[in-house]
């Protein structure tokens, strides 16, 4: 079953991982859920780091989309998107194929997801 | 040119020359954007007055075409953070909504299977510029079934090439019939109060029944709701293109 209204990301919420790493991509019975949100607010936008649960492990990933319309003239995907992160900043996959927002560039010293991104919007 | 008997023909004059008056024909056709139309209310007509004047000097300096809900079209914007500074979306409009300078269209496309939505102003001036690509009107207003349907019904190519198309046609009204995901659905697109005509329903008979019990066939008739806005629209039409000729 899938939840009505989806918003921005909080505890719970079930996150699509956008990234070619092993983690994000073998198969599991359980999908990747977000279990804390590094923010003041529990809330998670573009461009926050949360803590996620896959397959058995903690991991900590960075959000670059969700369903929640954002301000005007940026970009709402339809799946929250998450790319898998290490503790230091460095994204564990290598490729990541999906459209990421240009609005990311704002938010933090995401370099090295940038030079991993292949397409952005 | 042999003449086929032995007498002279009748001298047939040549036929009269059809002037085709542009002027006239760009001037019957006559589209004036929805936000124009000041919303039903009891505020100053002054406050809409001064904020056509800023949207007629916009208009001034940047062409916004004439486009419909359902048109594929291309947006360039102006941002700090992109490689070149600007940045391209190709997509069709799903949405238009807001009044005044605050009005905005949606456009949707879906890239390497990821759906992807942007909100634009049409008046804020991060927009360098806007190219319609593709003119085809839908049958419904509203296209944010387009998110419930099939991802096939939402890809646009982003190196389209802009369709041609004659200056004084009839928008060509595509009568598609989109095919959707399997239920649920973001909202339960087959009750009536949506009215949409663009979905073929694969639904079994007894759910469509089901779904007219929420119909209110008394809405149609209700007086308080009409709002009439011809004669808005033809002293807002003799404004906008007085201002626009300028």
């Amino acid at each position: 079953s899938i939840t009505g209204a989806c918003r921005a990301i909080q505890k719970l919420t079930r996150v699509r991982v956008v990234d070619n790493s092993a983690l994000g991509n073998t198969p599991y019975h359980r999908p990747p859920k977000c279990i804390h949100v590094y923010n003041k607010t529990g809330v998670g936008k573009v461009g926050d780091k949360i803590l996620l649960a896959i397959k058995g492990e903690k991991k900590k990933a960075l959000i670059v989309g969700h369903k929640m319309p954002g301000p005007t003239m940026t970009p709402r995907f339809d799946s929250n998107n998450v790319v898998l992160i290490e503790d230091n900043g460095n994204p564990t996959g290598t490729r990541i194929k999906t459209p990421i927002p240009y609005i990311l560039r704002q938010k933090g010293e995401f370099s090295k997801v940038f030079a991993i991104a292949r397409n952005f919007v | 040119r042999a003449i086929s008997d032995g007498k002279p023909e009748k001298f047939q004059p040549p036929p009269k020359p059809v002037i085709i008056d542009k002027q006239k024909q760009r001037e019957e056709r006559r589209f004036l954007s929805p936000e124009f139309i000041p919303p039903r209310g009891r505020t100053d007509p002054l406050k809409f007055y001064i904020e056509r004047k800023d949207m007629i000097q916009r208009r001034r300096v940047f062409n916004i075409p004439e486009f419909y809900v359902g048109h594929i079209l291309a947006v360039t914007t102006a941002d700090p953070y992109a490689n070149e500074k600007t940045n391209r979306f190709v997509g069709i409009c799903i949405q238009r909504g807001g009044k005044g300078l605050g009005a905005t269209f949606v456009l949707r496309n879906v890239i390497e299977d990821q759906g992807v939505e942007i909100c634009y102003e049409l008046y804020n001036p991060r927009i360098q510029a806007i190219e319609v690509l593709k003119l085809e009107k839908r049958l419904d207003d509203n296209l944010m079934y387009l998110r419930d349907a099939l991802p096939e019904y939402s890809t646009f190519d982003v190196n389209m090439k802009p369709v041609s198309r004659l200056e004084h046609e009839e928008v060509p009204v595509n009568k598609l019939q989109v095919r959707m995901k399997p239920k649920p659905w973001s909202k339960r697109w087959e009750r009536p109060k949506y009215n949409i005509k663009g979905i073929k329903f694969e639904l079994p008979e007894s759910k469509m029944k089901a779904a007219q019990k929420w119909s209110q066939p008394w809405l149609e008739f209700d007086m308080m709701r009409e709002y009439d806005t011809s004669k808005l629209e033809d002293k807002i039409w003799k404004e906008v293109s007085d201002g626009l000729k300028k």
